[in-house]
């Protein structure tokens, strides 16, 4: 099975350290948090995972391959699907051509045939449609299908990202604070499809996410950082009871 | 209001789903065939270099409209156009060969810009394609033994399969043809995996490439494609203007095309088409004002650029999505009155974007 491997990454820029000799290991089929306080460096880890930045050391390896050695378009290939803090979606298009771009990697393509269309470029279309439609039903989002981006709520962009990188046929998605700027409904729908998303699609998780009730009712493991250093690993509760986890988010007691 | 019941995928795929659409295109399409019936010759070569222009404009439309990369300098892709159909017809090369293979030249060019370009962002990018402009006209002018230099270099007539098109009724067939064609194949890119990406690309970078959209090379074929249908309406304009000159492509050219886009309405095929007649009947909206305004004003030098630039102020102020953006919420009014609310198109909240990779 894949497992996610990060090993010593440290990472700079200037003379700010964001990540300081950062290891973990994701194994199939969890849901693993990582929490810190602002700045700690936890998107950081997302950004190196999908080669929008090169680490100064370390080696992230996902299903024995090396994803440093890879293209950031190629990263997606391996499995990995991600979303982000600041919703990237393509706003002037509907929902459906969203979860279509997310089918990219998985389709092929030539641009001779599309500009004439033939018969094989429309069976494609179709297969894609297919799977986009499968998403769209496992996160309860039909309606929203040929809504434009641009005119959907905050929590409706956050569900289509997450929609969109699931049409990618991921095996592991980072996700990036899934849950920011959701409502407490909102919230618990995404532990529930946190939960489908594992044990229906088989989907190992590894996200960032503030909101501890969240964590400590979704996540199997959880990686406290502060500061681009990795405080401790183990359960939401012995995390969250950490000396010094409450050190890093509180201060120091005097 | 009417809604569509989508019963099958391919409503969503196919081009013309909606009947009022389809009847709309059908009219157009009706109307520009029965149209050589009442204009005069004069009018007829109007009209083909309209279809000129609006091939251009799905050209530009391509790369700034879909893939989001700006280009200031797409006369020059026309002229490389014009200048390597005419080498090829000189050549002895036929017409329907020699189309292709001056769209072709043009597409070469548009790769070595576009591997350069491929890079840059904006600014960058908006300066880069202008200087790439500037070089085409000089080196135009320079090469004096293949385009003439300065001079300049006449055109010879249209043979289609050894008959003499040089008749303005021919031609418009024949470029309607060749306009129609592409409309049908960049709409059919737009609702294939490439012209979705290429969307990506122009909406979000960051995502694109998360999805494993190759951004180098997404940019590279869309600079290629655009480069390719720009040529092929510079091969036809050629034949309209009968004579070539470095000068008949420079900066102003460039700017028209650019304006011709932003007028009609950057993301859509229509809004080339609508920009096309837009910039067509320019001259003529002009020449009306000469007759109405006093003659201190309207003959003032620097009024045509000062129309011009009111213009595009206009649009971008109150208007970005175009003239087709304003026809499309004239549509929905109808549509839905008396239900509609002017809230449906204003700009919603902008959702924060602080963190970009650039």
């Amino acid at each position: 099975m894949s497992t996610l491997l990060v090993e010593n990454l440290t990472l700079a820029f200037g003379n700010n350290v964001a990540l300081n000799d950062v290891s973990f290991t994701v194994v199939p089929g969890q849901i693993y948090a990582i929490i810190g306080p602002n700045g700690a460096g936890k998107s950081t880890i997302f950004n190196v995972i999908s080669r929008v930045y090169a680490p100064s050391k370390g080696r992230v390896a996902y299903d024995g391959k090396d994803i440093l050695a890879l293209q950031p378009h190629e990263v997606v290939q391996t499995g990995i699907a991600r979303t982000f803090q600041n919703i990237e979606l393509f706003e002037k298009a509907t929902v459906l051509d969203n979860l279509l771009v997310g089918r990219h990697a998985r389709m092929q393509r030539n641009m001779a045939s599309e500009f004439f269309f033939l018969p094989r470029v429309r069976k494609r279309e179709l297969e894609a449609r297919h799977r986009v439609e499968l998403v769209l039903d496992l996160l309860n989002m039909q309606h929203l299908r040929s809504e434009r981006v641009a005119d959907l709520a905050y929590g409706a962009r956050k569900h289509v990202e997450l929609a969109r990188a699931l049409c990618a046929d991921p095996t592991l998605l980072l996700l990036d604070e899934p849950a920011s700027g959701l409502n407490p409904e909102e919230t618990s729908d995404m532990v529930f499809w946190l939960r489908d998303i594992k044990e229906e699609l088989g989907i190992t998780i590894v996200m960032i996410e503030h909101d501890m009730h969240l964590v400590s009712r979704a996540s199997d493991r959880v990686m406290a950082l502060a500061n681009g250093e990795v405080i401790t690993t183990g359960t939401a509760a012995e995390v969250q009871a950490h000396p010094r986890v409450q050190q890093a988010y509180l201060g120091t007691v005097e | 209001m009417r809604t569509l019941f989508k019963t099958s995928y391919a409503a969503d795929i196919d081009h013309l789903v909606h009947p009022g659409e389809r009847f709309r295109v059908l009219a157009l399409l009706v109307g520009a065939l029965a149209l050589p019936l009442v204009l005069s010759n004069f009018q007829l070569t109007e009209m083909n270099l309209l279809f000129c222009y609006a091939l251009a404009g799905i050209g530009l439309m391509v790369l700034t409209g879909f893939t989001g990369q700006v280009s200031f300098g797409h006369a020059a892709f026309l002229a490389i156009g014009a200048y390597g159909h005419v080498f090829f017809l000189e050549r002895g090369v036929p017409f329907l060969l020699a189309l292709p293979l001056g769209g072709a030249a043009a597409a070469v060019a548009g790769w070595v810009i576009g591997r350069a370009a491929s890079k840059m962002h904006g600014f960058y990018l908006a300066i880069a394609t202008l200087a790439f402009a500037i070089l085409v006209e000089t080196v135009l002018g320079a090469a004096r033994p293949v385009t003439g230099g300065h001079i300049g270099k006449s055109v010879p007539e249209i043979f289609v399969l050894g008959i003499d098109f040089s008749a303005p009724v021919y031609q418009y067939y024949l470029y309607l043809a060749v306009l129609v064609f592409f409309i049908w194949g960049v709409a059919n890119l737009m609702r294939s995996a490439n012209g979705r990406a290429m969307i990506a690309v122009r909406d979000s970078e960051t995502s694109a490439q998360a999805l494993g959209v190759n951004l180098g090379r997404v940019k590279l074929w869309a600079f290629m494609l655009s480069a390719f249908i720009t040529g092929i309406a510079g091969g036809l304009m050629g034949h309209q203007l009968m004579f070539l000159t470095p000068e008949t492509f420079n900066m102003n050219e460039s700017l028209k095309l650019l304006l011709m886009i932003v007028v009609g309405g950057l993301g859509s095929i229509s809004g080339a088409l609508i920009g096309a007649v837009f910039v067509s009947f320019l001259p003529n909206i002009i020449l009306m004002l000469h007759a109405v305004l006093p003659k201190s004003v309207s003959f003032q030098s620097g009024f045509e650029p000062l129309f011009f630039g009111l213009i595009i102020a206009g649009f971008v102020i109150f208007e970005p999505d175009g003239l087709y953006g304003r026809w499309r919420k004239l549509r929905l009014f109808l549509e839905t009155y008396p239900y509609y609310k002017r809230a449906t198109f204003t700009r919603q909240k902008r959702y924060l974007k602080t963190e970009r990779f650039k």
